[in-house]
């Protein structure tokens, strides 16, 4: 079955706090320098073209998409280091969920190193390892992977930069004005507090939200440790996905 | 109508970062096996109505060089006007155009996107927007997405009404929105995306 979005359907989004997210410029992080608009960004408001977005079924995934363990496996074994389940929940500014989105994620491997042509990390590469996978938000709004534990790597920024052990995540909400890239780092970690990318967040309960929590009830014995990351996106006065368009 | 009023705070976006492509794009950067196909490769079926085009830019930086290590994704009407998309969690519908479209950059900083050109959707004031795609680019080095439009060059008329352009106060930089024509077997709409500089594009905060 195939839902048109009427253009015109309420559902206004809450406009982006800029300034809890990082401002465009942060010298800190020197790549911003040439990759930064010098021009203010022009407020429009969303129109009917911001206000919906791309939707992907759950048959679109193949059954190892959220399990990094395996899921490069050449060998049939799998993936090397400290083994994790990340889960969380997709929610949206009225801490509504967020069902049936797709979440996608990427990382280094247990020595921090990518599996890039580009990458030249000393740390070895580990031949079962790929660093990427997706799920799709239950009707609750909670995805889950599993994966190993990335490693912290030493990047060129200041000469004597390091990343802290993060995972990247995309997320797609419903409309395409809730787009966002984002970064997910661990609990505990002192790591955090010395990156330039990490502190071009000006808030520091923002660096919080961008901390997963060691969640012990949720470990598998004998197997993986469990870390919880909570993702929300733009909310609305009115949800698109509330209109009866799934026909529910 | 008494509207909710926001309890959490979104999430701080943060950059990309360089290795992009692993996450969004793996098979473009010879990671296979994982997924089938890269997300969004494809947005046209056989049954997708509409005009074939290509649209085709450049990412360039503040320094005039290519932007080598960006992803770029569009979201569009389809030929109608209207967005469609498969509806449902456990739908197997394969909608005739996706309306959303996924690619990297190349060592040039060039990005292509086999689609249809759009028709138009009506605006916030009930009058229809020119043919318009939505742009969004992420890459290391911009700490959160980059949004922005595209329109087409051989629609002066309906550019000249639109209601987003309008709203661009300097006349010189609407037309870094306006993609030219280069005439085909499939038409090809070109468009530099700047991301600083004299001919810095507009970006949007929607």
């Amino acid at each position: 079955m195939t839902g048109i979005i009427l253009p015109g359907s309420d559902g206004a989004l809450y406009p982006r706090d800029r300034a809890w997210h990082p401002p465009a410029n942060t010298p800190g992080y020197k790549s911003t320098t040439f990759r930064t608009p010098k021009h203010a960004l022009l407020s429009i408001g969303a129109t009917a073209s911001e206000l919906t977005g791309p939707t992907f079924g759950h048959s679109s995934l193949g059954p190892l998409d959220n399990d990094l363990i395996r899921n490069y496996s050449q060998d049939g074994t799998e993936a090397i280091g400290q083994r994790l389940i990340v889960y969380g929940q997709v929610l949206d500014e009225n801490a509504r969920a967020v069902p049936n989105t797709l979440v996608e994620f990427w990382q280094a491997n247990a020595g921090g190193r990518y599996r890039h042509k580009k990458e030249a990390y000393l740390a070895p590469l580990d031949p079962n390892f790929g660093g990427c996978g997706r799920a799709i938000t239950d009707e609750n709004g909670f995805y889950h992977f599993r994966t190993v534990k990335p490693g912290a790597y030493p990047w060129p920024n200041n000469g004597n930069d390091w990343r802290p052990a993060h995972i990247h995540f995309s997320i797609f909400g419903h409309a395409f004005a809730q787009r966002l890239i984002t970064q997910m780092y661990f609990e505990g970690d002192p790591m955090i507090w010395q990156c330039p990318i990490v502190a071009s967040v000006p808030d520091k309960a923002g660096i919080d939200q961008l901390t997963a929590k060691l969640d012990r009830h949720n470990t598998t014995p004998m197997d993986a440790l469990a870390y919880r990351f909570d993702i929300v996106l733009r909310g609305r006065r009115s949800t698109m996905f509330e209109n009866k368009l799934e026909g529910n | 109508m008494l509207h909710l009023t926001p309890t959490l705070k979104e999430t701080p976006s943060q950059t990309a970062g360089p290795y992009v492509h692993i996450g969004m794009t793996p098979n473009f950067v010879e990671i296979t096996g994982v997924f089938d196909k890269d997300t969004g490769s494809t947005m046209l079926t056989p049954d997708t109505e509409g005009e074939r085009i290509e649209i085709v830019g450049r990412v360039i930086d503040g320094s005039g060089a290519p932007v080598a290590d960006a992803v770029v994704e569009i979201w569009q009407a389809s030929a109608d006007g209207s967005f469609l998309a498969p509806t449902g969690p456990s739908s197997n519908s394969t909608p005739a155009f996706t309306g959303w479209g996924r690619q990297p950059v190349n060592g040039e900083g060039i990005f292509t996107f086999e689609t249809i050109k759009p028709g138009a959707v009506p605006g916030p004031d009930g009058k229809p927007m020119a043919p318009h795609v939505l742009l969004w680019i992420v890459a290391r080095g911009i700490n959160i997405g980059l949004q922005t439009r595209l329109y087409f060059g051989d629609e002066q008329e309906a550019n000249a009404s639109d209601y987003v352009l309008n709203r661009i106060p300097d006349p010189r930089r609407r037309e870094t929105l306006i993609a030219r024509k280069e005439e085909g077997a499939v038409p090809r709409y070109l468009l530099d995306i700047h991301l600083q500089g004299d001919r810095e594009t507009v970006f949007f905060d929607v």
